[in-house]
């Protein structure tokens, strides 16, 4: 599947041949050939896992190879920290800009290379000379401000303008566009395609579809460690790129898979379980609207990125949404809190386990317990017979392998872990279940018992929201799935048109004219969306905006402006 | 039934013993350490000894159990040792009124500046040890303001009773201190509140998913701290018969944060022992008199407090790496 490139060597400015990197014994690169023309803009994409960063971090000095070599302008090079790399012209900017906050915006762009006079840096000069360069950036701002009190997006700009300035060969951009505005990222790419005529060669990484197809011009796909597709961009549609980014030959659609998923469950009509419209989260979610009725599950699809772990936890109010109403049984939170959530009723397995979900050090018992505590307890002494009735019930009903409920909750496997979890939501008696990956990173075994069990919830009336990168989990879980794409529900499918054809099918086509739309009804918005991380943003924009204040109690309105109305 | 090797409990096993010592380690150390203290000399036993050591090491213990609770939640309380001079500082002020009531106001004093930091910490997610340092500054200068720059007498025959009396033969105080540790040791362990507060050191984040009343949670426990410090402080004050909000706490939220700590709650958070903390606060309280009273330079006992100390830590520590 792989497809050699027939320029020749000379022309190369990057090359990475049969690089191999392993953690533990986890093969995160196998055989990576990866290269870079001077001036071209190449996509690298793969969701999740695939080695995107890995091999970023291993030409960037980050990572050695564990086999392979890398060359930079026909010379072997091996890096040992990334200030090499940077010396020899690659720079990395990073989603998280890794610049010095407190410092003023002039002096970081200038680290290092302060021009000085009488052996003093000459600040007038630094000012001046930033001033400059910035405002070819798109950013105008008081260049002796602290960098930490710009916006996100400029700040990124302020990174992206000293990457270029230290004579770099090649430009790394791992998600750049993930917190800009939409006039930032044209700001972006009109930069981007400066740094092609001057012969810089960037690769670019982003879930962004969209973007891709704007700018760049040929497209490396991972998969598992390795590079599946190397190609002019211009000559793969979505469809294809999507089927390879996933693994997924467009004609293996199958019916039945080895799931442990049964058939379509029994949607109790009426008053929907839930009932979330016009959720927005700036920059994540954009105006989404789900309904889950009690006994049905339903999908959330969409590549990496597109929103669907935002969505969830924006119904929970695990993040502050910007805009949207969220209705259990028809009555609408008032407060949005996960507090408020479980108590109407509506939980969610979040994500990661490690970091969202489990208490480490604490036993079984407590972690099951957690969230049923108050409901446990008379007088604010919790009862103990009570507490090990359920988690007792529990252990048993999802086959908790443990030593007992006394075990540390870290000594078991992430699979029975994942179980405690559950356990802690179900003693909850929900009405609502969102699962946010319910059997990532978990074994065959414990994965087929959950998928089981959410087939067994919903068939006993709980109302289910599935978020599976699994297609297969997704398409065989799911009675109905909402596609998302860039924070916009761009598709609903429902009987027989769930299937991975149809998924991809939306994922594929759903966009240039839902972009357009939903661009130019978000140009509108604008000034509901404080966006304005620059003065010169803000100022075009008409808003006279705090720089970078998240919206929290910002109306919705603009959000639902953007919703494009979905057949139902 | 096959002939096999019998496995018996490998004691030598180094995991395990670590795990035992972890568990038990501070117990058996206070044990041995009073056998010794009482092989070596005779009159260690005795019960004027022995009170004197409960006398001292009571407002410690006070002081240790909220202490215990703040690093449960992953934080810790430095105004504690401020909050005690503060108390001394009320409590002339209202003595005229009787000692309860002075007691009371002191109290006051501990729970209103314990919510201050709790608020700061929960809230303004200001890091729990700069904001109790600030707290732990200013409550000084505050106490100072109240009280002025010199040491008061004290002479409420009910404040020094609370200071100085016992009952059957064991100091109020300790009796007291006594039974805030079971209290404590209920609240932890029995209570919504106390796994909540448990659960929120351990993974603050998952807490919070889990509807946990995050914010609630951590100010009560800064103002437990501050109540606890607080009545430790009426009791330094009843029992040197003077307030000397200059000198009175000096040094106590260290002196806390070792009991804490040689009882092997770990600073990590998600883990509170009370009767390690009992057992803490007592064996730093037994080594140094058993030293001093042997006659060993105060820089030696220094040190070998210093050595306890990091030991402790060191042994917790490989808990948490496992």
């Amino acid at each position: 599947m792989v497809q050699q490139d027939p320029a020749p060597r000379s022309d190369w400015i990057v090359e990475v041949a049969g690089v191999d990197k392993s953690f533990a014994g986890v093969h995160a690169l196998r055989g990576v050939d990866f290269r870079l023309r001077p001036g071209e803009v190449h996509a690298l994409i793969g969701e999740n896992g695939a080695g995107k960063s890995t091999l970023i971090k291993v030409m960037t000095g980050v990572y050695r190879p564990d086999a392979g070599r890398i060359r930079l302008a026909g010379e072997d090079r091996a890096f040992r920290n990334p200030l090499e790399a940077q010396a020899a012209g690659i720079s990395t900017i990073y989603q998280e800009v890794n610049l010095v906050p407190l410092m003023s915006v002039a002096r970081n762009l200038c680290l290092g290379r302060e021009p000085r006079r009488f052996g003093l840096v000459d600040l007038r000069a630094m000012n001046r000379l930033a001033a400059e360069t910035l405002k070819r950036y798109g950013v105008d701002v008081d260049v002796s401000r602290p960098l930490g009190s710009l916006g996100l997006g400029a700040q990124q700009m302020v990174a992206l303008a000293r990457a270029v300035q230290i004579d770099a060969r090649v430009v790394v951009m791992d998600e750049p566009t993930s917190s800009l505005e939409p006039r930032e990222v044209e700001t972006l790419f009109s930069v981007i395609r400066d740094l092609k005529r001057q012969g810089i060669a960037v690769v670019y990484v982003s879930h962004r579809l969209d973007e891709l197809y704007a700018v760049c011009d040929r497209v490396t796909v991972m998969r598992d460690g390795a590079v599946v597709h190397t190609g002019e961009m211009a000559g793969l549609d979505r469809l294809r790129l999507i089927s390879l980014m996933l693994g997924r030959e467009m004609s293996t659609v199958r019916a039945k898979g080895a799931t442990a998923f049964g058939g379509e469950h029994e949607r109790r009509e009426g008053v929907p379980a839930l009932r979330a419209t016009g959720l927005t989260v700036r920059h994540r979610v954009h105006g989404v609207d789900v309904d889950i009725h009690r006994g049905e599950v339903v999908g959330l699809g969409g590549l990496l990125g597109a929103g669907r772990s935002e969505t969830a936890k924006a119904i929970t109010g695990a993040l502050a949404a910007d805009g949207g109403t969220v209705e259990v049984e028809g009555t609408a939170l008032a407060r949005r809190s996960p507090a408020a959530a479980i108590k109407a009723g509506v939980v969610m397995l979040a994500e990661d386990r490690k970091t969202e979900g489990i208490l480490p050090n604490l036993s079984v018992r407590e972690n099951i317990s957690l969230a049923l505590l108050p409901r446990l307890a008379r007088a604010g002494v919790v009862s103990q017979a009570k507490q090990d009735e359920v988690v007792r019930f529990f252990m048993e009903r999802l086959r908790i392998k443990a030593s007992g409920p006394d075990q540390k909750v870290s000594d078991l496997s992430g699979g029975n872990q994942q179980k405690v979890l559950l356990a802690r939501w179900l003693c909850l008696d929900p009405k609502v279940l969102l699962l946010d990956e319910p059997t990532r990173g978990i074994d065959v075994g414990a994965k087929a018992e959950v998928q089981a069990l959410i087939d067994e919830l919903a068939e006993q009336g709980l109302g289910v929201l599935l978020i599976s990168s699994d297609l297969e989990e997704l398409i065989e879980g799911s009675d109905r799935i909402v596609v998302l794409k860039d924070g916009r529900a761009v598709g609903h499918l429902q009987g027989d048109d769930v299937t991975e054809q149809a998924v991809l099918d939306t994922l594929a086509t759903a966009g240039p004219d839902g972009e357009a739309e939903a661009a130019g009804a978000e140009g509108a918005a604008g000034a509901e969306e404080p966006g304005g991380s620059t003065r010169a943003v803000s100022a075009a924009g008409g808003t006279v905006a705090a720089d970078d204040e998240r919206p929290q109690d910002r109306a919705g309105s603009a959000g639902r402006a953007v919703t494009k109305e979905e057949p139902r | 039934m096959t002939p096999t090797t019998w496995a018996g409990p490998d004691l030598l096993d180094r995991a395990r013993l670590t795990r035992l010592l972890q568990a038990y380690g501070v117990y058996a150390a206070l044990v041995v350490l009073f056998v010794v203290a009482a092989v070596l000399d005779g009159s260690f036993l005795s019960a004027g000894n022995v009170r004197i050591q409960l006398f001292q090491v009571a407002p410690t213990l006070m002081v240790a159990l909220g202490m215990a609770l703040v690093i449960g939640t992953e934080g810790v309380d430095l105004s504690v040792g401020a909050v005690i001079a503060l108390a001394a500082s009320v409590v002339p002020l209202y003595i005229g009124y009787g000692a309860p009531l002075a007691v009371l106001v002191a109290l006051v004093f501990g729970a209103v500046s314990g919510a201050v930091g709790g608020t700061m910490v929960a809230f303004a997610r200001i890091q729990p040890i700069v904001a109790t340092l600030s707290l732990m500054i200013g409550l000084r200068g505050v106490a100072e303001l109240i009280n002025g720059n010199s040491a008061k007498p004290v002479s409420d025959s009910g404040l020094l009773s609370l200071g100085s009396d016992g009952f059957a033969g064991v100091p109020l105080m300790a009796w007291i201190a006594g039974v805030c540790a079971v209290l404590t040791a209920l609240l932890v362990r029995r209570t919504t509140f106390g796994r909540q507060l448990v659960a929120i050191g351990d993974n603050r984040q998952a807490s919070k998913l889990a509807g946990l009343p995050v914010r609630r949670v951590l100010v009560t426990v800064y103002v437990l701290s501050g109540v606890l410090a607080a009545f430790a402080g009426a009791m330094i004050v009843g029992h040197g018969a003077e307030a000397d909000p200059a000198n009175q706490g000096l040094n106590m939220e260290l002196n806390a944060i070792t009991a804490v700590v040689v009882g092997g709650t770990p600073l990590t958070g998600g883990r509170v022992r009370v009767l390690g903390t009992v057992a803490g606060a007592l064996f730093m309280q037994l080594i140094t008199a058993v030293l001093t009273q042997h006659n060993v330079h105060t820089s030696y006992t220094q040190l070998v407090e210093a050595a306890i100390i990091c030991f402790a830590v060191y042994a917790s520590q490989e808990r948490g790496t496992r």
